[in-house]
């Protein structure tokens, strides 16, 4: 390590996501190199992010969790031990000793150990299937006991979460991930009792038994009984006892304060090192942050006060004099698919408090505002069901609302989020305590001209995200203040964005490029906006893609329906629906590839690629295709790609459903489709995925039930697991909502925008495009199925209907003048028995070389 | 269609004009490409019925597909996007309006005419040498 001369050592105890802030804040801060840090993490793993622990049910992996840059941990200045217990800290010498042995020597030490799971102390606690819910290995055992068990046990699995606080839900949501029947417990007269109130509380528990969750409140497990060392039942103290397989323990954590303990330090009364609003403790070497810190009397469980914690010893480290500012408590979830908030003085405990309350039970709405006695300045409140308003709202306790308050209580859209006028010291971003005044700043000193480029640079909602709505509001307040025009316009020919573009040709019946650039544009078009309306046209069933003018939009993937290559060949692909092929049909394209000597190879999507035709072998190709039975497979469209499947019920041992069936009817139905950018879907037949369904952008997964259907799933450059849109769909419905789903993507998404970032961009997201298309909030779903049933009927072939006519294979031909002469830049060499493009070096030697019918085969 | 239009240059005295095609075969707003004393020349036909030929070789990948690309305008200028990359060139003098980020590479031009509803192409003296 190198090290300067007065570099001093850090020990940091504990690898949680707030001595990761430490450590980030401390080396972004030490320019001069003064501390050195050695950071043990007992995990097997470096600090990750516990607050999205219940994703890691919903598809995420353990690496999905990993916080920030990994270069922090290449910084020579930082070693990271992970799998390492701190045991012993002797003061006096100023070491720890680990659980390896090791002795390091510390000037300053830094407890950063968080909490343990708490388990209550009820009979039957130990049996094998009673859980907690703290780390990823705790998630991943409970996963693993659940699924064995459904296997064992041949039927669905009861769970139970003892606790109804946020852990709980959380943990309830995990259950309900892996399909468990459960019951959530709950000691308090209402769930999540330090959060919300009795209307609150009753508004979240009928919310959450409409998932299917049942609530138990105002009960004490009194014992859990097992069955051959397996939980087998729960009882209690009043009321019928619970059949359970599995219980998960949330009742709350308690600090991890021992290594303390031992050494000597003050702890609390209820536990948790005692620490000053510097957060340092009676050894003047000795600090402690996050969980485990007893700071004004009580431990802190949520990360926002940790990472402003590790902000302050990073700044005292460095001979800074921050000091701890008291807690903001407020929170904002996502339990269960349910929206719950709570902020500021939630229970109006400050006397002279007002509040106002809407409840709708019907809705499954719950919000309370409380104001001050002059209903003016906002104190603090509660959001269930539906907390849009929070990012709004919360930086604003302490001050003016302005206007009516119910005004803000109101369903989005009704009442104008206050973004603009936000004050500079407001806390926008409360978990990378980033202010209005910083974003802003951000915008006009800093040059950044979009949300990501904000995010970062000044890491708001790079945490939890749930103030992205309104960092995104001032970045576009702000520059277009500054006079930057927030654009959505296509390129210089329109001012339109393509969704605009795609209502007003729809709306006013246009057909051709020259009425519609001639009404809503100006110039010739180009390279950006043509292929854009010679592909909304094609949504639109306006006929083939190369009729009249329409030739003239395309793209030359389009314009010759192959794929243009790095050397200016093409390659083709026939469709295999679903990926699956008879012998006749393998065989008849292998004798295609021989003859024309093209390059074969199988592709991502199930079907095979003929490459390195020559523009003017198109035709022939295609014919002797086309007369073996195979159509377009439009590997060269911004369109319907494939649908890929697993082999389904039909012959594999776990398959549930017929995923190839499925597939097939997908892929015929919606072939052809033109869209804002390529679409790939995926059938799994059983909930091992072997399709990769939930890459695609539309994947399907086959239950008991029937189907589960997830959007916006993306390989690429910024991979993506698809969500989950709806569940045990039977197939008709299942159709009717991917029907649904890709008529509004294709008429809302921009140019180029692939449904994982449509689905980002959309106003409200998910939930939102959700509500369209399943509950058709929006008064289009009648409309969205007649466009898909107008393009399934009118769907045809594109290479049949070009063959049959003439005037389309002109465009064919290889040389105006010489239409008998080949192409003699294209040049090919042999390799592993097939051919590929000659590099420049083998073209200028001269060693090959031949055109695209070389010998290779033997 | 009576369209007579020439962009050749006056000083062009070496050069031979060689017949390529009828104006008709080419579809407005597409290229074809030409087999010419050697070369691969792309011919295009603008929406103002205005012909330009260009070298059919985009210069930054290298592959003979300029005449696939698509036409347009910036501005003023007709223009071709390539293909493969979708480079922006000057249709009139080959200049590149917008090299996607790359270092500027430009496109050969040769002069065109129409006469009697055939369109020409002239060719320097060393290049209509090459000629088959």
């Amino acid at each position: 390590m190198l090290e300067a001369q007065d570099t001093q050592h850090l020990v940091v105890v504990g690898g949680g996501m707030v001595a990761r802030r430490l450590i980030d804040a401390l080396r972004s801060r030490d320019e001069a190199g003064r501390w050195s840090i050695t950071l043990l993490c007992e995990e097997p793993r470096a600090p990750y992010d516990r607050v999205a622990l219940t994703s890691y049910f919903t598809g995420r992996h353990p690496e999905d969790l990993a916080l920030g840059g990994q270069e922090l941990w290449d910084d020579p200045l930082v070693t990271l031990k992970r799998g390492v217990k701190a045991e012993v800290i002797d003061r006096d010498a100023k070491t720890v000793t680990t659980s390896g042995g090791a002795v390091l020597d510390y000037d300053a030490l830094v407890l950063a150990t968080g909490s343990y799971a708490a388990v209550p102390p009820v009979p039957g606690k130990d049996l094998r299937g009673a859980f907690v819910y703290r780390t990823i290995d705790d998630v991943a055992d409970l996963r693993a006991y659940v699924e064995k068990r459904r296997e064992d046990l041949d039927r669905p699995v009861r769970g139970a979460v003892v606790g109804g606080g946020l852990l709980g839900l959380e943990a309830a949501g995990a259950l309900q991930a892996l399909e468990v029947e459960s019951t959530v417990v709950e000691f308090a007269p209402r769930l999540m009792p330090l959060q919300v109130d009795d209307g609150g509380g009753e508004g979240l528990k009928r919310l959450i038994e409409g998932l299917g969750v049942t609530v138990r409140t105002s009960t004490a497990t009194s014992k859990i009984v097992g069955d051959r060392g397996t939980v087998s039942r729960m009882e209690f103290a009043e009321g019928p006892a619970l059949d359970v397989d599995v219980v998960v323990f949330a009742v709350g954590v308690r600090p991890r304060d021992e290594l303390a303990r031992e050494c000597g330090l003050e702890v609390g009364e209820r536990g948790g090192v005692i620490v000053d609003d510097a957060c340092a403790t009676a050894d003047p070497a000795i600090w402690a942050i996050g969980e485990v810190a007893n700071i004004g009397g009580r431990c802190l469980g949520l990360v926002a006060p940790g990472y402003t914690m590790a902000e302050i010893v990073a700044d005292r480290l460095l001979g800074g004099q921050g000091t701890f500012p008291g807690a903001d408590l407020s929170t904002k979830l996502k339990l269960l698919g349910v929206d719950v908030a709570s902020f500021g003085d939630a229970f109006a405990e400050e006397p002279g408090g007002l509040e106002v309350v809407i409840s709708d039970p019907v809705a499954g709405v719950y919000k309370k505002l409380v104001m001050s006695d002059d209903a003016r300045t906002l104190r603090g409140g509660i959001l269930v069901g539906d907390a849009s308003a929070y990012a709004a709202l919360r930086p604003m306790v302490g001050r003016e609302l302005g206007g009516d308050p119910a005004a803000y209580l109101l369903p989005e859209g009704a009442a104008a989020a206050p973004a603009g006028d936000l004050p500079d010291d407001a806390a926008v971003c409360s978990c990378n305590n980033v202010t209005a005044g910083e974003i802003r700043c951000s915008v006009t000193e800093g040059g950044c001209t979009d949300l990501a480029g904000v995010k970062a640079c000044t890491l708001a909602g790079t945490s939890c995200g749930s103030c992205l709505p309104l960092v995104k509001k001032l970045v576009t307040t702000e520059l277009e203040k500054s006079g930057v025009e927030v654009s959505n316009a296509l390129c210089e020919h329109f001012d339109l964005s393509r969704a605009q573009l795609f209502d007003v040709i729809r709306v006013q019946g246009l057909t051709t490029f020259s009425e519609i650039i001639s009404t809503h544009g100006r110039g010739r078009g180009c390279d950006i906006c043509k292929p854009v309306i010679g592909s909304i046209l094609a949504s639109l069933g306006t006929g083939h893609i190369l009729e009249g003018e329409r030739a003239t939009l395309q793209d030359t993937n389009d314009h010759v329906m192959a794929n243009l290559q790095k050397d200016g060949s093409y390659s083709v692909v026939p469709r295999i629906p679903g990926g699956e092929i008879t012998p006749e049909g393998l065989i008849a394209i292998g004798e295609v590839a021989k003859e024309f000597g093209l390059y074969t190879k199988i592709t991502g999507g199930q079907r095979i690629d003929l490459f390195g035709a020559r523009i003017d072998q198109l035709p022939t190709i295609w014919k002797r295709l086309v007369d073996q039975g195979f159509e377009s497979g439009h590997a060269y469209g911004k369109s319907l790609r494939t649908v890929k499947s697993c082999v389904g019920s039909t012959w594999c041992r776990y398959g549930v459903q017929d995923s190839v069936g499925l597939a097939i009817a997908l892929e015929l139905r919606y072939r052809g489709l033109r869209s804002p950018h390529k679409i790939k879907l995926g059938v799994s037949g059983c909930a091992r995925e072997c399709a990769e369904a939930r890459g695609k952008d539309v994947g399907v997964i086959a239950t008991d039930n029937g189907w589960n259907v997830y959007v916006g799933g993306n390989g690429g450059f910024t991979p993506k697991h698809a969500q989950l849109l709806a569940e045990d769909l039977d197939t008709e419905t299942l159709v009717g909502t991917i029907d649904r789903f890709l008529m509004y993507y294709v008429r809302t998404a921009d140019r180029l925008q692939r449904t994982a970032a449509w689905v980002d961009d959309h106003e409200g997201g998910l939930e939102a495009i959700r509500a369209v298309v399943i509950e058709d909030s929006l008064g289009i779903a009648a409309d969205l199925d007649a466009a898909m049933e107008t393009h399934v009927d009118a769907y045809e072939d594109e290479w049949a209907a070009a063959l049959a006519d003439p005037e389309k294979l002109r465009r064919f031909g290889s040389f105006v003048n010489a239409p008998d002469q080949v192409d003699d830049s294209l040049a090919y060499v042999a390799e592993r028995g097939q051919p590929r493009p000659a590099t420049p070096d083998e073209r200028t030697s001269g060693v090959l070389i031949a055109g695209t019918t070389l010998e290779v085969r033997r | 269609m009576t369209i007579d239009v020439a962009t050749e240059s006056p000083a062009l005295t070496s050069s031979t004009w060689i017949d390529v095609c009828r104006l008709e075969d080419l579809a407005p707003e597409r290229g074809v490409v030409a087999l010419m004393g050697g070369h691969q020349i792309a011919i295009f036909r603008t929406f103002a019925n205005d012909v330009y030929a260009v070298h059919q070789r985009d210069p930054f990948s290298g592959a003979f597909v300029m005449s696939r690309g698509i036409v347009g305008t910036r501005g003023d200028a007709p223009t071709v996007a390539s293909p493969m990359f979708k480079q922006v060139f000057d249709l009139r003098t080959g200049e590149c309006l917008d090299a996607v980020g790359k270092e500027p590479l430009s496109l050969r031009t040769w002069p065109t005419r129409v006469q009697d509803g055939v369109v020409h192409v002239a060719l320097a003296g060393a290049d209509a040498e090459e000629s088959p």
